[in-house]
């Protein structure tokens, strides 16, 4: 059973249409690339899938059931998490606050509640090393590189066993070694079964983890297909309209 | 050979002396200690005890506040009207105890008053996402407007039946130590564990650091914001409940451009302006060290028309410190 099915997705702001007829679906462990040119839809898609929007029309499945999602939260519920373009991290806390940022475990004295570092210090050092990442639980996330910022981001997402990850440009902007970690990162969480859809501009990066490719043009699906199959050359094609559909 | 898990189980503890001195507590307070030494060596009137007491006491008020102030700051926000608050709560008290109302009634007036002013702020700033800076600005000047039409912009010196209570309260000692002082070190207590180990104060500073991440990560931030602008005000109320009894007497101009001394506070005992930093400790710290420049300039006897010269370099002196010290790790 695939893990996720969207069928018919549409949504529009007041007259502009930014998905029309969107359908597309991703099997357990699976690496969707999801490519587009600046304005294709590709963000409003994703928002979409981990429910900042409401579709106009259109469902989504997951496992087989429907849901509909209001807000974030719901969609975390379901096992969807999103990793933002910009990370969001707080970067003078430390690493594991980072990860554990509005989920913080409490234990109890008396009436009193306060945060259970120790386990947050030990569940995240336990992350990092599934992800092979030499980030340290306690060191401020300020101080990090590029790459470990986003291990940082990614263990938070692993903490409630996901089903479905959504990566936002997650090599935008940082070093050739980081991207390759990032890269990295991204086949651990194939790995364990959960499904990545992975948004660039990227194409090397892209083509490297992919299993699938689809590309969005003007909120339209013009292809969806295996990556050893395609080519970043009909990528390109079909990202620009050069090719019409594949 | 080293493995990549050695490599990651490898901790980076720095030693207990070189994590200290990172700290710009630290340095502030050797700052502090090393003015007191000097002072004493220099003058016999510091360390006589009158002359501790009366520090001990004057610090405790702006120091109060400045823990407020540093939950604010910490929360890249700014309270200018902590002041007004402080009028407005010795006012609200001093009035209701005039009237013949008991000490402890009075006192929850005050702070409720307080608390209201906090909250307006906090729903101005947070659900009206209007800047911080200017609806503080807006209630700096209405709050103390408030104080003056409640008392007429009259004295107030006689509080009713529990008169002797407040002069207590506000100016009485323990143990030999002024009461403001057992106050601050509650708050101090408190506030320390409070910013540390509560979700309230992680997410204080989550939000100070990356408000954006701190949405996105479903931190009720709106409400939050609206707590801490309320904690403000209120440590606000119970310094001006306190500089009531001690003072003895209210008038309208009390607590004018406190605001300024306690943020100077809360940024040299480490706050940033720009959010995420700032401890309670720190705040107090950086109170003391200003009251002892104060102090000491009264006691060396040098004009007081210096003392804003000091204090002002301690200021720009304290953020350079914080500057260099980013600028190097």
């Amino acid at each position: 059973m695939s893990r996720l099915v969207i069928s018919g997705l549409s949504k529009n702001f007041g007259a502009i249409q930014a998905l029309s007829d969107v359908s597309l679906s991703i099997e357990p462990g699976e690496v969707l690339g999801l490519m587009g040119d600046n304005g294709a839809g590709k963000s409003t898609l994703v928002k979409i899938i981990a429910g900042n929007f409401r579709p106009s029309a259109g469902e989504i499945r997951i496992d087989g059931k429907e849901v509909h999602f209001h807000k974030p939260i719901d969609a975390q519920r379901e096992g969807i998490e999103m990793v933002y373009q910009d990370l969001a991290l707080a970067d003078n806390l430390s690493a594991a606050s980072n990860v554990f940022l509005g989920r913080e475990p409490m234990r109890s004295l008396g009436p009193l509640k306060y945060i259970d570092y120790k386990r947050m210090n030990t569940v995240s050092a336990e992350l990092f090393k599934l992800l092979k990442s030499e980030t340290r639980p306690r060191d401020q996330v300020r101080k990090m590189s590029g790459g470990q910022r986003q291990a940082v981001a990614i263990a938070r997402t692993l903490l409630s066993e996901p089903k479905i990850v959504i990566m936002d440009e997650p090599t935008a902007a940082i070093s050739v070694r980081q991207v390759a970690e990032v890269l990295d990162l991204i086949r651990r969480l194939r790995d364990r079964g959960i499904s990545v859809i992975l948004i660039s501009h990227r194409m090397p990066d892209i083509f490297s983890v992919s299993d699938r490719i689809a590309v969005l043009r003007r909120g339209e699906l013009v292809s969806r297909k295996a990556a050893a199959n395609s080519s970043p050359e009909e990528v390109t094609g079909l990202i620009t309209g050069a090719i019409d559909a594949a | 050979m080293t493995t990549l898990d050695d490599i990651i189980g490898r901790s980076q503890h720095q030693s207990w002396f070189s994590r200290i001195r990172n700290l710009q507590v630290f340095w502030v307070l050797a700052a502090a200690i090393l003015a007191c030494l000097a002072l004493t060596l220099l003058t016999d009137t510091f360390a006589s005890e009158r002359n501790l007491f009366n520090v001990a006491r004057n610090f405790a008020f702006v120091a109060i506040i400045a823990i407020g102030m540093t939950a604010v700051i910490a929360s890249g926000g700014i309270d200018l009207s902590v002041g007004s608050s402080v009028v407005l709560s010795a006012m609200v008290i001093s009035v209701a105890m005039a009237s013949g109302l008991p000490f402890w009634f009075s006192a929850l007036l005050a702070l409720g008053a307080v608390l209201l002013v906090g909250l307006l702020n906090g729903v101005l700033i947070a659900y009206a996402g209007m800047p911080a800076f200017v609806v503080t600005l807006g209630t700096l000047s209405a709050t103390r407007s408030l104080a003056m039409v409640l008392s007429d912009n009259k004295m107030i010196w006689q509080f009713g039946p529990d008169h002797d209570i407040l002069l207590w309260v506000g100016g009485g000692s323990t143990f030999g130590l002024p009461h403001p002082l057992y106050v601050l070190t509650m708050l101090t207590i408190v506030m320390s564990l409070a910013f540390k180990w509560t979700r309230w104060g992680q997410h204080l500073f989550a939000i100070g650091s990356n408000e954006n991440a701190a949405v996105l990560t479903g931190i009720p931030v709106k409400r939050l914001k609206v707590s801490i602008y309320m904690f403000s005000a209120f440590t606000a109320g119970l310094a001006g409940i306190l500089m009531a009894g001690w003072l003895g007497s209210v008038t309208t101009s009390l607590g004018q451009a406190m605001e300024l001394t306690v943020i100077a506070a809360a940024v040299i005992g480490g706050a940033n302006l720009a959010g995420g930093e700032g401890t309670a400790l720190g705040a107090v710290v950086g109170a003391l060290l200003i009251e002892v420049i104060r102090n000491s300039l009264i006691l060396l006897g040098i004009s007081t028309f210096w003392q804003g010269m000091f204090i002002g370099t301690f200021i720009i002196v304290a953020v350079a410190f914080d500057r260099f010290r980013n600028f190097r790790t």
